[in-house]
């Protein structure tokens, strides 16, 4: 297949990352080294039929529910904002600013 | 006390006969940290005050008449699996004061026995590596020789063993990260089947890969601490359901030989061939076998572990936990909180993984591999019907300075011999067998042993062979 043109800062945006001017550089190097050392398996025959036989749905009982809270304080002590028990972001949704 | 020698069996026999208390060998091991850890740096925190107090406790038991198998035995833990209460940053920045909220499941079952935690251990950041030189926190030194890397990711655990610094460790392995290092180091270390051991607190870096796994100085004590920590569970869905784990006696095996060429140094390769001839001498028939799809494990894992760690690692986002940024928008708060808290192999990681899932380009990466992956699965059930065991060396080179990989592709290479087996799920494991020389000094070499799903017996029994010389 053809080699692919990687718009580096594009797929930084996707990733929600942000990158330096000076570390894009170097990412567009390196990236498509890379991508083109890993496209050796385009010439792996494939035909043989995925198998996955370890595959199951697993569930667990939906049964001794802990306490509403239990855990609360703990999982917000990790949070870097907090109000109450609220975890605090920034606004999601906003109006656009005239 | 001479920590040298000492192993977890000759430990418990000693403390069940009261020749010291716990206490004594776990300060023997702080006493031993403290002398040596400046110039190893395994340790990224020694937690001296409880650990005394662990022992304490493990006297009470052991006093009590209830020691179990590993009460009192000082263990150090990879810094990516998480004790409730204590830090647990994958040696990342952007973890850096993050404390856990819960017990790995791996911790419940240690603690249990009444172990005694010494520290966490440097690893590369997110396990994501070869050297343990991508840790936010410098590299950790081989104890054979402090300017070689000591393997990775998990070589802060595998050089506290090798050191005597710790008298065993728990490593996580996603694609070599407890063998190589192990070899590095000349210390055992294992890999389970895949959903032997719950990965349940065991920060996620690829899902389908990662296993937790001992590193030890014999097969016997791998072999105790594997039996403690795997069993089934409910907080992990792809835990495996209970059962033996066995092993076969026919004392066949495998060597895939077409495959060994890949640049291997041609010591290295003379004590792989010697280990070898060792085993045909303790009544082994060694036979050539086929794994045509094998040339393809190490791309195939190149894009299946970026794009499983790029969907992973999406959560430290700055809102839930870890290091935030604070900017205008939300958008801003992940993308800031992310490039100054991930070191450059995790960016690096990230962006690959999110081109190889992009949509136009997930059918020829990531669909592709994940096809070819099971092709090389089928390939390895294929030989396992003629054969107990694989045997491959665990690293085509001996370690290397520290720095001198500076390039990614070239330390993506160094994983070639181990990968595949996180590829199928097959248990495998390092062994300590023979050495190579490098500007006058001795370097170990590791000869892996890899196994049908479940057939960690087998890699036990082999082990114990290699081990008897």
């Amino acid at each position: 297949m053809a080699e692919p043109k990687v718009d580096i800062k594009a797929l930084a945006e996707l990733a929600r990352l942000e990158v330096s001017d000076a570390e894009l550089a170097k990412l567009e190097k390196e990236i498509p080294d890379i991508l083109h050392f890993v496209e050796q398996i385009q010439k792996a025959s494939g035909d043989a039929a995925p198998t996955s036989p370890e595959l199951r749905n697993v569930m667990r009982a939906d049964e001794n529910p802990h306490e509403t809270g239990k855990y609360t304080d703990k999982l917000l002590e990790a949070a870097p904002k907090r109000e109450g028990d609220r975890i605090v972001v920034q606004q999601v949704v906003s109006r656009k600013q005239k | 006390m001479d920590l040298s020698k000492l192993t977890i069996a000759q430990a418990r026999k000693d403390l069940d006969a009261k020749n010291y208390f716990a206490l004594e060998l776990t300060n023997a091991y702080l006493e031993n940290i403290r002398a040596k850890d400046k110039d190893i740096h395994a340790y990224l925190e020694v937690w001296e005050a409880s650990a005394r107090e662990e022992a304490k406790k493990a006297d009470e038991m052991i006093a009590a008449g209830k020691s179990k198998l590993l009460t009192g035995i000082p263990l150090a833990i990879k810094d990516n699996i998480l004790i409730d209460g204590r830090i647990a940053s994958s040696a990342s920045k952007i973890l850096e004061k993050y404390r856990a909220s819960y017990d790995a499941t791996v911790i419940t079952k240690l603690k249990e026995q009444g172990v005694v935690f010494l520290g966490r251990t440097n690893m590369d950041e997110f396990a994501l590596g070869s050297s343990t030189e991508n840790s936010a926190y410098g590299p950790t030194h081989n104890p054979h020789d402090p300017s070689r890397v000591p393997g990775g990711t998990s070589g802060g655990s595998a050089a506290a063993v090798a050191a005597d610094m710790a008298l065993a460790a728990l490593g996580s392995d996603t694609g070599g990260s407890i063998r190589q290092p192990a070899a590095f180091c000349g210390v055992i270390g294992m890999k389970p089947t895949y959903g032997e051991v719950s990965r349940f607190g065991l920060m996620a870096a690829a899902s389908s890969l990662d296993q937790i796994g001992p590193i030890t100085k014999t097969i016997e004590d791998a072999s105790t601490i594997f039996n403690t920590i795997r069993g089934h569970d409910t907080k992990d869905s792809t835990s495996l359901p209970d059962a033996e784990v066995t092993a076969t006696t026919s004392k066949k095996i495998g060597v895939p030989r077409a495959f060994l060429k890949e640049g291997m140094e041609p010591d290295m390769l003379a004590a792989f061939e010697a280990t070898l001839e060792q085993l045909k001498k303790a009544g082994y028939s060694i036979v050539d076998i086929e794994l045509p799809a094998l040339r393809y494990a190490l791309p195939v894992y190149y894009i299946i572990n970026p794009a499983e760690v790029s969907t992973n690692l999406a959560r430290y986002d700055g809102i839930r936990y870890g290091l935030s940024v604070d900017a205008p928008t939300i958008g801003e708060v992940y993308a800031k909180s992310k490039a100054a808290g991930f070191g450059p192999e995790t960016r690096r990681r990230v962006l690959v993984g999110t081109f190889v899932l992009s949509s136009g380009y997930a059918d020829a990466y990531y669909r592709k591999a994940r096809t070819v992956r099971e092709v090389i699965r089928a390939d390895f059930q294929k030989a396992f019907a003629s054969v107990d065991a694989i045997a491959l060396p665990v690293s085509p080179t001996a370690p290397w300075k520290i720095g001198d990989k500076a390039d990614p592709l070239s330390l993506y290479a160094a994983d070639i011999f181990t990968v595949s087996l996180n590829l199928t799920g097959s248990p495998g494991i390092s062994v300590p067998s023979g050495s190579v020389v490098r500007d006058g000094k001795q370097l170990p070499v590791g000869f892996q042993i890899i196994a049908p799903h479940r057939g960690e017996e087998t890699l036990f029994a082999i082990g114990a062979d290699i081990e008897k010389k």
